[in-house]
Parts: structure tokens; C-alpha cells; sequence
């Protein structure tokens, strides 16, 4: 297994992909989200500020 | 009639539902090639046997890439398509490409310069590829920062469309880049036809990560657009219904 980690000595250079790549994935999926609970948020309020008037 | 289709894709509610109603099955579709390949990529593909288990940099960095060049031709294409027939939902599918395209340019250029960084003993090269990748990045921070800076959304969706239309230029000549000019940057291996370079042991593993990267952006691509919608729609009253709960 500790082969496995260490890549043929390459380890520095592929975990770093490999991480990089999986932050920039987690990152989409929340940003993604939080986009769509923002623009819901805000169209809930116009809805609301519209039938109260 | 043959044409509602194109009709209904053009009407924001039903979009909205489509949308809503497919995303769990990409987003979990996605999960699974993503972890498979993975899998395949890691631990089943063997060593090359020139680059050693450097090489399984490929499994990020060339779905990476892949991403980021079919996410700017989505990107060009919806622009396209929003300014001809004045198709609100096709510029909010425009804007929603944009960020996902940016982050996987992003990744493609850093998990290339650390490959390069071994294989050809430097982390950059004003080398056509590169430099074209590079030119893609900035095309998608331009693309974003007009969009910001043009308050009214009917104005940024037409403004950014025009420079998303003009800059596809940018996309072949990326992927030409490694045959008309002397690259540093290996020709394709993968997107040939007929014949890719790899045993199969490796390309499977490839061809799985490509799948779940695409079925990654239309997961993503449907949440976003569904943002993007509601903020077109202000003053649609089917908005109300599909905000509740």
C-alpha cells in the first residue's frame, strides 16, 4: 500500500493533480448550489414583496 | 407540429422543471464513472513503462482539458443560439458554462504544468498549447467580468454572447495546436480516429473520466441554469409556485 502512495516517486507531482482537480470539483458542486438557494432566495422575496402589495 | 420542441425548449418554466427533475441522475451518474474511473486509473491501469506512474496525471489532466474546451464550444454555441432567436433560457445556459469552464481550464493548465514540470523539465513554456489554453482562461474571466460589469442582464446576456461567439475561434486552434506547430505538448492520444495509442488497460480508465467530467458539467450546468432562470423571470408568475417550498 505505501507503494501505492508513493507513485514510483512521483508522488509529488500526482497527489498535488489529483487534489487540486477534486478541490476544484467540490468547489462547482457547492458553488453550484449556492447559486441556485441565492437566485430562490431572491425570487421567493419578490414574490412575497409582490403579494403583499 | 415539428417545431414545438424547439419551442419548449425555449419556454423558461419548462426548462426549470427539466432541469430540476434530471439533475440527480447526472450528478449521481457522474459520481459513479468519476469514482470508477478512478478506480481504473489508479489502481488497475499499469505503470508506463516511460514515464513510470507519472503518467496517471492523464486521468485529471486530459478530462480536465477535454472539459475545457467543450464547455466554451456549449458556451459559444448557447451564446449563439440566444442571439439569433432572442432565446432568453439559451443566454441563461450561456452564463451558467462560464465558471465551470473557467475552474477546469484552471485545473487543466496546473495539473499540466506539474506533469510538464518532470516530463519536460519546466512548469511552463510559451508553447502554442499552453499558450492557447492560457488565451482560453482569460477569454472566460473576460467573459465573466463583462457580464459583472454590465448591470442590466438583457445587455451583459448580448454583450458577453457577442465576445463568447467571436472567441470560439480560440478552440481549434487549441486542439490543432500540438500538429500545426512544434509543441512540446504530446499529440492526442485518445481523440484520433480509429486508432488510439493505448492499451486498453489505460484507456478504458481514460474514456471512464471523460464521461463522468461531461456528465459532472450537465449536472452542474442544470443547477446553474436553473439560478439563471429565476433571475430572467422576474416578473413570470409561474416563478412564485416553483419557489415555494
Amino acid at each position: 500500500m505505501s507503494g501505492f502512495f508513493e507513485m514510483g516517486g512521483y508522488a509529488a507531482y500526482v497527489w498535488p493533480s489529483y487534489g487540486l482537480t477534486l478541490v476544484v470539483i467540490v468547489l462547482n458542486i457547492l458553488g453550484a448550489r449556492r447559486l441556485l438557494a441565492k437566485s430562490r432566495e431572491a425570487a421567493r422575496q419578490r414574490c412575497a414583496m409582490r403579494s403583499e402589495r | 407540429m415539428a417545431w414545438t420542441w424547439f419551442h419548449r425548449l425555449g419556454s423558461p418554466p419548462h426548462v426549470y422543471a427539466i432541469a430540476r427533475r434530471l439533475t440527480p441522475w447526472f450528478g449521481w451518474a457522474a459520481a459513479v464513472a468519476i469514482v470508477a474511473g478512478l478506480y481504473g486509473g489508479l489502481l488497475l491501469a499499469p505503470p508506463d513503462y516511460q514515464q513510470g506512474d507519472d503518467f496517471r496525471i492523464i486521468y485529471v489532466h486530459a478530462p480536465s482539458a477535454w472539459m475545457s474546451l467543450m464547455v466554451y464550444t456549449t458556451m459559444a454555441v448557447s451564446a449563439a443560439v440566444g442571439l439569433i432567436w432572442r432565446m432568453k433560457v439559451a443566454h441563461a445556459f450561456a452564463a451558467s458554462c462560464a465558471p465551470i469552464g473557467a475552474s477546469f481550464t484552471f485545473a487543466a493548465l496546473v495539473t499540466g504544468s506539474l506533469w510538464g514540470e518532470r516530463m519536460w523539465g519546466t512548469y511552463w513554456e510559451w508553447d502554442p498549447r499552453l499558450t492557447s489554453e492560457l488565451i482560453l482562461l482569460f477569454l472566460y474571466l473576460g467573459y465573466m467580468g463583462l457580464r459583472s460589469a454590465v448591470g442590466d442582464i438583457q445587455r451583459a446576456d448580448r454583450a458577453s454572447a457577442v465576445l463568447a461567439v467571436v472567441g470560439i475561434v480560440n478552440v481549434p486552434i487549441i486542439h490543432y495546436s500540438v500538429l500545426w506547430w512544434n509543441s512540446l505538448h504530446q499529440a492526442p492520444s485518445v481523440m484520433q480516429l480509429g486508432r488510439p495509442t493505448m492499451p486498453a488497460a489505460m484507456l478504458v480508465p481514460l474514456l471512464i473520466m471523460l464521461l463522468g467530467f461531461t456528465l459532472l458539467f450537465v449536472a452542474l450546468l442544470l443547477v446553474r441554469v436553473r439560478a439563471e432562470i429565476l433571475d430572467r423571470e422576474r416578473a413570470a408568475s409561474w416563478v412564485a409556485e416553483a419557489v415555494a417550498s
